[in-house]
């Protein structure tokens, strides 16, 4: 169960603003069902060209609902110049705050209002918020890479999992992660954020000598009780640039799936550990 | 925990421990603490107890054999569900080396699931069969993914989403047509709907206690005379030496009393807890547009009822239940923390608008028929609330 503070379940259980605005100067449209979440927005200006009526529908969670009746809260009696600044912090400030993986609807929020206005001055808007530019990075959510980095950039985000709590990228099969990344550390290229692997090339700057010694670490910590699990065993042979030549004794040797259990166990825990450039060589 | 009235329908997610079962087990937690394995009278004459709880637990699933002490020897404690399951698999795949695939269906629990994702990681072949949209596994496709390299099918008994019974005999001739071990999460089945191991072609089957009135953190693997075993807990000699650790005792003979319990009712609970379900579908049907009832209406669990509610998400239906003390499940993506439906109503291919607003009711024997009632008044302005929210309802849909 998901724990919201009081202020985000009286949004949740009493919304303010539900519905649609008869006539509406800018109708925002973004999300779909497909992921779960779906605001539409519509907003009516009075004569001074501030925002004297907005009302929302939301399909989704008591999050998504209490973001939307916030954001309507938020935006009323503001200008479109004052509107358009408004950003999902700001919805999240109004409910105190949100679980981190429910951030995502306070985005939503944020791009149905930009959206609404973009409407409103006649700016083209893509069907599902989602910018018109860029590449798709996570093909589950349609979500792409100028998304991401605005993302990131508004709510300082460093980590790929960070970005699935603020727009679901990476959520379902997570086969886009490495590539979020890649986009995040080349954001963050002025200032990276801590990362946990060492990076190629500081794996690259070390001596031959403590190149070993990591391989070797990696091998002893995190590969070798895998295979012993199976009965089978491993050993450093040599290591030559970033190909890791290793001897599988013991069961693994004789075993028919030992190029998989090479491929997928040793190659795949150097990487993660050491470097994301190492082949693998058996003899 | 607050005081309010709580009307618990989630029963396939855990079950009240029942007041015999405390009762029994409670003797074990105070007087009663002797370890099983020692020498002494008082350790000695609790290893008779546990003999006591694995005869009910045999009786329970007509396991019928015995050793020349008179001991329902097929029947293995471990810690859970999940760790029965991780021990079948293990098993098979250690006693039949020579064999490297594991075929389960995609409606397994994550207990099977993501033991078959680790299986291939190590190397071994995990292929999952799908279903129908009801939730029917794909037969023909079982037996195309059938082969002499296979060591284990593993399919569940009854789906704990959607209470889909599903044909294990029949699954279990096809896997031993190619010498492959059959084993069956009965996890959800348990205590629920007979079950006849002695007429049967089950090799191995999995049981958790909290699905039937005991505690959390006591399961069951039976394993058919005869067939091969390697422990997947390796330790001292507990359990004829097929499960390392001393056996949790109290929880041991709560689940023998579980047992007994659920053995006396079957029949009669069988037929109550359908009257539930029926009262409460049939209900809602007739209240509530725009639903749909997931599953296999031919087979399945009598206590289970898995209904979709179009056009909105399920969290939110589950926090305004709440606020009624009304407790449920739900398939959305919301609630689990993960971002997409479950992986059963996908497997299932039923269309997002319903998956989102999918909710899982599961009765137990202490429900009423006034608590059905009391859902059955409260639930439909809860939906009326949230789809008069929702941009996709249309007014027009009520007709
Ligand atoms: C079908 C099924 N298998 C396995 C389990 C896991 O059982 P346990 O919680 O005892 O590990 C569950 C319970 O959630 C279940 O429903
Ligand atoms: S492609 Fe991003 S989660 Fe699947
Ligand atoms: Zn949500
Ligand atoms: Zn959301």
């Amino acid at each position: 169960m998901w724990n919201y503070n009081e202020k985000v379940m009286d949004h949740f259980l009493n919304p303010r603003n539900v519905g649609e605005v008869e006539n509406p100067d800018g109708v925002g449209d973004v999300g779909n069902i497909t992921c779960g979440d779906a605001l539409k927005l519509t907003f009516k200006l009075d004569e001074n060209g501030r925002i004297a009526d907005v009302k929302f529908k939301t399909f989704g969670c008591a999050s998504a609902i209490a973001s939307s009746s916030a954001l309507t809260e938020l935006v009323k009696g503001m200008t479109l110049e004052e509107a358009s600044k408004v950003t999902n912090q700001d919805i999240v400030a109004l409910l105190g705050e949100l679980p981190e993986a429910k951030m995502h609807c306070s985005v939503m929020g944020m791009e149905a209002l930009q959206a609404a206005i973009a409407n409103y001055r006649g700016e083209e808007v893509a069907d599902n918020g989602d910018d018109h530019e860029g590449a798709i990075i996570c093909k589950c959510f349609g979500v792409t890479d100028t998304k991401i980095r605005n993302v990131a950039k508004q709510n300082n985000l460093h980590k790929a999992s960070e970005i699935t709590n603020f727009c679901k990228a990476g959520g379902a099969c997570g086969s886009c992660l490495d590539e979020i990344q890649r986009v995040l550390d080349e954001l963050w290229n002025n200032a990276p954020a801590e990362k946990a692997a060492p990076k190629l090339d500081d794996f690259n700057k070390l001596t031959t000598v403590q190149k070993v010694f990591r391989v070797q670490e990696v091998i002893d910590k995190e590969i070798r009780p895998l295979l012993e699990h199976d009965g089978g065993s491993i050993e450093l042979v040599d290591l030559n640039g970033s190909n890791v030549i290793v001897r599988l004794t013991g069961r693994c040797s004789s075993c028919p799936s030992a190029g998989v259990t090479l491929k997928y166990t040793v190659q795949d825990k150097l990487r993660e550990f050491v470097s994301s450039d190492l082949t693998v060589e058996s003899i | 925990m607050s005081d309010k009235p709580v009307i618990y329908v989630d029963n396939n997610a855990t079950t009240c421990v029942a007041p015999e079962v405390l009762e029994a087990m409670l003797p074990y937690l105070t007087r009663c603490y002797g370890n099983p394995g020692s020498i002494h009278t008082f350790g000695g004459s609790v290893a008779k107890d546990v003999e006591n709880a694995r005869l009910k637990i045999a009786e329970l699933l007509n396991a019928d054999h015995r050793n020349p002490d008179g001991e329902a020897t097929e029947i293995i404690f471990t810690s859970c569900g999940t760790e029965s399951d991780n021990a079948a698999i293990w098993s098979a795949l250690l006693t039949n080396p020579e064999r490297k695939k594991v075929i389960a269906s995609k409606v397994e629990h994550p207990a099977i699931l993501n033991l078959g994702r680790e299986l291939e990681r190590r190397g071994y072949i995990f292929e999952t069969i799908p279903v129908d949209g009801n939730g029917r596994i794909d037969m023909q496709a079982l037996e195309e993914a059938l082969d002499d390299n296979t060591a284990i099918v593993s399919v569940m008994y009854a789906n704990n989403e959607i209470g889909n019974i599903y044909p294990v005999e029949e699954i279990a001739k096809l896997a031993h047509k190619h010498g492959a071990l059959f084993h069956t999460d009965a996890v959800q089945a348990v205590g629920k709907v007979p079950i006849d191991l002695a007429n049967s072609e089950i090799d191995m089957l999995s049981c958790s206690g909290h699905k039937l009135h005991a505690p959390k953190g006591i399961g069951v693997l039976y394993v058919r005379r005869g067939i091969r075993f390697r422990p997947f807990i390796v330790g001292g000699h507990q359990e004829k030496a097929r499960r390392g650790g001393t056996e949790n005792v109290a929880s041991v003979v709560a689940l023998g009393k579980a047992a007994e319990l659920a053995k006396n009712g079957m029949a009669e609970e069988v037929k109550y807890l359908s009257m539930l379900r029926d009262r409460l579908e049939n209900g809602l049907l007739e209240r509530i547009p725009r639903i749909k009832i997931n599953g296999d209406k031919s087979s399945r669990l009598p206590n289970t009822s898995s209904v979709s509610f179009e056009f909105i998400e399920g969290e939110a239906i589950l926090l305004l239940m709440n606020q009624f003390g009304i407790c449920a499940s739900s398939g959305s993506a919301c609630t689990t923390g993960s971002l997409e439906p479950s992986h059963v109503l996908r497997a299932m291919g039923i269309p997002y608008t319903s998956a989102h607003g999918t909710i899982r009711f599961s009765f137990s024997r202490y429900n009423t028929v006034e608590e059905v009632d009391f859902i059955l008044e409260k639930l439909p302005p809860i939906i009326a609330t949230l789809r008069k929210l929702s941009p996709y309802w249309k007014e027009e849909y009520a007709q």
